[in-house]
């Protein structure tokens, strides 16, 4: 395989397997907060952000990604003749936020569901209720900043 | 930084006064009533639950009648009619609207069994159609259901399920009962599942017949009927024309009551206010001629409270500074640190004694939120939105317009934010100009750009982060200094620094940060030699001073190499401001991500349009995903990192007893 194929790969498992979990994080999130809404519409507002808090991975899968494309010029049009080993490294260097963000936005989610109950008996708590998901989000962040500085630094 | 100084306030005065005493402060909305003195128990408190009730009653009659207008007669709202907040009323229309409390009350009556008729009929007509269609298989029989013959023929109406049909009847019945000839059967109507018949026959056979029949499943109409079917149907019909008319002429009644709305909605608030009046009333102990009230407000306030009570009754004062941790608490803050209030009472406002960090919170909240969104056109966007609002709603409510207010600010850092770093709208002017125009402008940072040097970002990114962090052991310090405790100041914040202040210095240096920093820099042996001894010197004081409650030396010096091992936790506090970069270059990444799909139709008329369309879409969403992202980190790297230094919280909101109301607010004449 040549590098190309390797650099696209990473660039997709990025977006793919992030995004999977965030699909699944703010899926879970949008059912509690759909029940919370079905007895108190005013809260709409609230518990949408809760939802919305585990939708990040997916948006750092995709910057990633489009980093990594925009490097190898699979964006610009003409793609780099890439060596085996600098696709290889493209593909790790995606691989964090591949990963994390994966499992990060599935516990984001629950989290989020959890967060969302906070919202719905106490939504004067609204503020603690919202840091507990973000606290889960933080390792996304890790992950995305050493893809990014990890893919910017690569030489191609 | 202003926890506002509270008074205990004890009022004593004759009974005679209390209701207008008590209407007095709720008026003014100066003073919280301690509800949960205790009581001598030579005092009696009044038992006022069935008035409390009676008014909350009207408050849920007016509250209903509301709703039904509401329903047949809507009011616009728009979609931000939430930010308007509570209409300024004055206090004659009132009074004029409490005077005419029993009209109104009469109106919120009729409205409600208004519609409780409109229901009513609704479900008659679903009734009646129901009748309607079990009527219609027997619509051409021409004698009414229930009709039983002649004196010598007698006449049998009913269906036989099963779906047989007429001649498979009389089939069965020439060999079920041979013996019948005399009779006739009619059929009626015949769908899929039932026939319906008609049978005459001479009455001396009936029964006979009747038994044949029953074993082919006939069954007699299950409602009798005295009428014609059709003619039943044409009575069913007119009844339900009636009630239909009945209804538009309710619902038009229930319209013509729709200017009655404002009327309503004072009138339930009068109610709430007098609801929440008597609910005070009945936790005010009292004697056989004296009442006491006692109750906490702004020690400012006192003098002038005083005064004004003094004027219109016969009564004792008494204040005296108040203290402990039940006392309540209010902040007073400028206009920028007021801001900032939101955010800190959804972490927990500060206990009795502990200083409102409102203040520094705001400056590192505003500073940190640009620089996480650091776009110099959201920042616009978000400023001048944020400032339309709150020059079109005056009144909205003031936890709203604080928040508003803060992003405001927030808006402006990002602004700032936004020209260090050269975003606008992402990457925006170079797309543009590459595209339509042929040849690449771009607009170039102030500072630098963080794509191009993400390593340079990170660093400051930890810089800013070790201030927002020290700051925080400041204000520990600070309050320490303040409470007089010199011992707890020295080991928990001077000793910390020491070591922090020597470990930067060994590090800055070493290796390690040149590879990440690419910045040599490199200090004279004196400090080098300075930064050791102050590193050292404050692990060994943090070792042997932290466990300094403690009498056993073994304990005292295991707590001690307990509290050094939260070193870690300061490195990972640091790291968390890696954040800061993330979340900025998310923005400007996806911000080019949206302008570069835009320009991938080309220069041509068509891809203009496509252009603007992907721009508007792509934007919004960006901004929306990265205000929340911002809001959140910020916040968390306020309540998680900042506080964790110095701030507990959990001090109990100061909430006056006034007219806590939902539609009017009521405008005073007297303010203090």
């Amino acid at each position: 395989m040549s590098g190309i194929v390797w650099a696209l790969l990473g660039a997709a498992s990025a977006v793919i397997l992030a995004g999977m979990g965030s699909a699944y994080g703010v899926g879970v999130a949008g059912q509690a907060a759909a029940g919370v809404v079905t007895e108190d519409p005013s809260k709409f507002a609230k518990v949408l952000i809760m939802q919305l808090l585990p939708g990040t991975q997916g948006i750092y899968g995709l910057l990633v990604a489009f980093i990594a494309l925009s490097k190898v010029g699979l964006l610009g049009g003409g793609a780099l003749d890439l060596s085996l080993e600098t696709g290889l490294l493209i593909f790790v260097a995606c691989l964090p936020i591949a990963i994390v963000g994966l499992v990060s936005a599935i516990h984001q989610g629950r989290t989020s569901v959890a967060s969302i109950g906070i919202v719905a008996k106490k939504p004067e708590q609204f503020g603690k209720a919202m840091l507990f998901p973000a606290m889960v989000e933080t390792y996304a962040i890790l992950a995305l900043l050493i893809s990014i500085l990890a893919v910017s630094s690569i030489q191609v | 930084m202003a926890v506002l100084q509270m008074q205990r306030l004890s009022i004593c005065a004759m009974k005679k006064n209390r209701k207008a005493i008590l209407e007095e402060l709720q008026s003014l909305g100066v003073m919280e009533i301690d509800t949960a003195a205790t009581l001598d128990p030579d005092l009696a408190v009044m038992d006022t639950m069935e008035s409390r009730q009676t008014f909350e009653k009207s408050v849920q009659l007016c509250d209903q009648a509301l709703e039904v207008l509401q329903e047949y007669a809507p009011e616009k709202t728009s979609m931000l009619s939430a930010l308007e907040g509570k209409k300024l009323v004055d206090k004659s229309s009132y009074e004029e609207a409490s005077d005419h409390r029993e009209a109104v009350l009469k109106k919120a009556r009729k409205l409600i069994s208004r519609k409780k008729r409109l229901t009513e009929n609704k479900a008659s007509i679903l009734k009646l159609e129901t009748q309607i269609e079990t009527l219609t298989p027997w619509l051409s029989l021409d004698v009414p259901l229930n009709y039983s013959g002649t004196k010598t023929m007698a006449v049998m109406i009913g269906s036989i399920g099963g779906g047989s049909s007429l001649d498979e009847v009389y089939k069965r019945l020439a060999e079920d009962a041979p013996e019948l000839d005399a009779f006739d059967i009619q059929k009626i109507s015949e769908d899929g599942d039932q026939l319906c018949i008609a049978a005459a026959v001479l009455r001396k056979d009936a029964a006979k017949l009747e038994e044949a029949l029953r074993m082919q499943g006939f069954a007699r109409p299950s409602q009798s009927i005295r009428q014609v079917p059709a003619q039943e149907k044409e009575k069913l019909l007119s009844e339900i024309e009636r009630l239909k008319k009945d209804n538009q002429q309710l619902e038009e009644k229930i319209r013509s009551l729709a200017d009655s709305r404002e009327q309503l909605r004072l009138v339930s608030d009068y109610f709430r206010a007098r609801a929440q009046k008597y609910d005070i009333l009945g936790h005010v102990p009292q004697s056989k001629q004296t009442f006491f009230i006692t109750g906490y407000l702004p020690k400012k306030k006192v003098p002038a409270l005083e005064k004004l009570l003094n004027e219109q009754f016969d009564l004792v004062v008494e204040a005296e500074d108040a203290q402990g941790d039940e006392v309540p608490v209010a902040l007073e803050n400028g206009k920028f640190a007021g801001a900032a209030e939101g955010v800190l009472a959804s972490f927990g406002l500060p206990r009795w004694g502990e200083m409102d960090p409102s203040k520094v919170m705001a400056a590192f909240y505003v500073f940190l939120f640009g620089l996480m969104l650091s776009d110099a056109a959201y920042g616009l966007i978000v400023f001048a939105a944020c400032a339309v609002l709150l020059k079109k709603f005056p009144r909205m409510s003031e936890g709203m317009s604080k928040s508003i207010r803060l992003f405001m600010y927030c808006g402006l850092s990002t602004l700032f934010w936004g020209i260090m770093f050269g975003g606008y709208f992402g990457d925006l002017v170079n797309v543009v100009s590459r595209t339509f125009f042929g040849h690449e402008v771009s607009i170039r940072p102030v500072w630098f750009a963080p794509l191009e040097d993400p390593m340079k970002l990170l660093i400051y990114s930890m810089l800013f982060g070790l201030i927002h962090l020290f700051v925080g052991l400041g204000m520990k310090g600070y309050m320490e200094i303040k409470a007089k405790q010199y011992l707890d100041f020295f080991c928990d914040v001077v000793l910390w620094y020491m070591m922090l202040f020597g470990l930067l210095i060994m590090l800055i240096p070493s290796d390690l940060f040149v590879s990440i920093s690419q910045m040599n820099i490199s200090f004279p042996p004196v400090v080098n030699t300075l930064g050791k001894v102050l590193a050292i010197g404050g692990a060994v004081g943090i070792l042997l001073m932290s466990g300094r409650a403690n009498k056993n030396p073994a304990l005292r010096i295991a707590l001690g190499a307990y509290d050094l091992y939260n070193i870690t936790g300061w490195l990972s506090d640091i790291l968390s401001y890696s954040r800061l970069l993330a979340l900025g270059l998310a923005t400007g990444v996806i911000a080019s991500v949206v302008n570069q799909m835009g320009s991938m139709v080309g220069n041509s008329v068509f891809g203009v349009i496509v252009f603007i369309l992907v721009f508007i879409v792509g934007h919004v969403f960006n901004i929306a995903i990265n205000l929340l992202g911002a809001y959140v980190h910020t916040c968390r790297l306020q309540y998680v990192e900042f506080f964790g230094k110095f701030y507990e919280g959990g001090g109990k909101a100061f909430e006056p007893f006034k007219a806590n109301t939902k539609y009017v607010d009521i405008k005073e004449e007297t303010k203090i």
